[in-house]
């Protein structure tokens, strides 16, 4: 009743649900696919289902799979219109996550590739 | 003309206006509150997993992942947080149905797989240290250390955090601010299970891949 209450008058915090049957019910649908996903992914990264090179990729795909798995069933992060702010919070962490993580790949790769190999740099000293 | 009125009218079920509504309920704003925190601890995690990314094949001259990390015994770890994450929601089921029996149950079982996931991580870091593999071995070391020790230091205070709530429930009972303070909890349990989805995902199976 009160939860109800909540829900129509204010946003909805993540976390928070309609009743706690609900609420069972998603958090065993939640468990049942991450021990799934989980699975998958331990018995794919050393399995020849794919391509060699691809199995990254794989295990990537189960990876995201699951964190969405997890908030959807566990932490209720819904697209619903009262948890916008918590949906568009995600997004801007999702994006900062990104642009550190690919970020800091991308520039120190390049720098690897710009670095003159190691015997040249010894060679200049060398030549002083 | 009418029909955008009644979009409008029914996209606000309630009768209130939006600026007469008043703000919104504590418990609303302390999880939304504490769902921005979580969002900006993931972001610390960020900028870990990229320096792991980035050093994780620095082994100078050293042991190198695939030599180090034992998949099983990952897996073991694995499950014991997926299944305190299961028994963490199922605590608050029990806080909300106001079961005090049910849920220092359930929290015990949640405390006792989080301790169970830390032993098996320490006895992995004494073992990598034993055999000459640790922090101050390599970059990719130093980074692993640091990415694995600071989740697993998440834990432990995690585990810290909901002892400390049962006695809180014990001493003061089901008050609105201690029903907070375990909402919040879940979500921090929760969140750090959705990390060591990437934990393992990129430093053990990516070893192996």
């Amino acid at each position: 009743m009160s939860a109800q209450v909540e829900s129509t008058e204010s946003d909805r915090a993540p976390g928070s649900h309609q009743s706690s049957k609900d609420r069972l019910k998603s958090y065993t649908l939640g468990l049942a696919l991450a021990i799934i996903l989980t699975a998958t992914s331990f018995a794919a990264s050393s399995s020849n289902w794919v391509w060699g090179p691809s199995i990254p990729v794989l295990l990537a795909v189960l990876a995201i799979a699951q964190m969405g798995v997890h908030l959807v069933f566990f932490l209720h992060i819904s697209t619903a219109p009262d948890s916008t702010n918590n949906i568009l919070s995600l997004a801007f962490g999702v994006f900062v996550v990104g642009l550190v993580i690919f970020g800091s790949m991308i520039i120190i790769a390049n720098l690897n590739h710009n670095m003159m190999p190691m015997d040249q740099i010894m060679d200049i000293h060398r030549q002083r | 003309m009418s029909s955008v009125v009644d979009v409008a009218l029914d996209e606000t079920p309630t009768e209130t206006p939006l600026s007469e509504r008043g703000p919104a309920p504590t418990r609303v704003v302390a999880a939304f509150g504490f769902w921005l925190f979580l969002l900006s601890d993931i972001i610390v995690f960020a900028a870990l997993f990229a320096a792991y990314a980035v050093l994780s094949g620095e082994t100078n001259g050293g042991p190198s992942p695939i030599e180090l990390f034992d998949k099983r015994h990952v897996f073991i770890e694995t499950g014991c947080l997926l299944a305190s994450s299961f028994t963490c929601g199922l605590m608050m089921i029990a806080l909300e149905r106001r079961q005090s029996g049910l849920t220092y149950a359930w929290a015990l079982l949640t405390a006792a797989l989080g301790g169970l996931f830390l032993y098996l991580e320490f006895s992995e870091f004494a073992d990598m240290v034993q055999r000459g593999a640790g922090p101050t071995r390599s970059a990719f070391l130093s980074s692993f250390f640091t990415l694995v020790g600071t989740h697993g230091a998440h834990v432990t205070v995690g585990i810290a955090w909901l002892l400390t709530m049962m006695a809180q429930i014990a001493t003061l009972g089901f008050r609105p601010m201690i029903i907070r303070r375990m909402i919040c909890f879940s979500l921090f349990w929760h969140a750090l299970d959705i990390v060591w989805i990437g934990v393992f995902t990129v430093v053990y199976l990516g070893a192996h891949a």
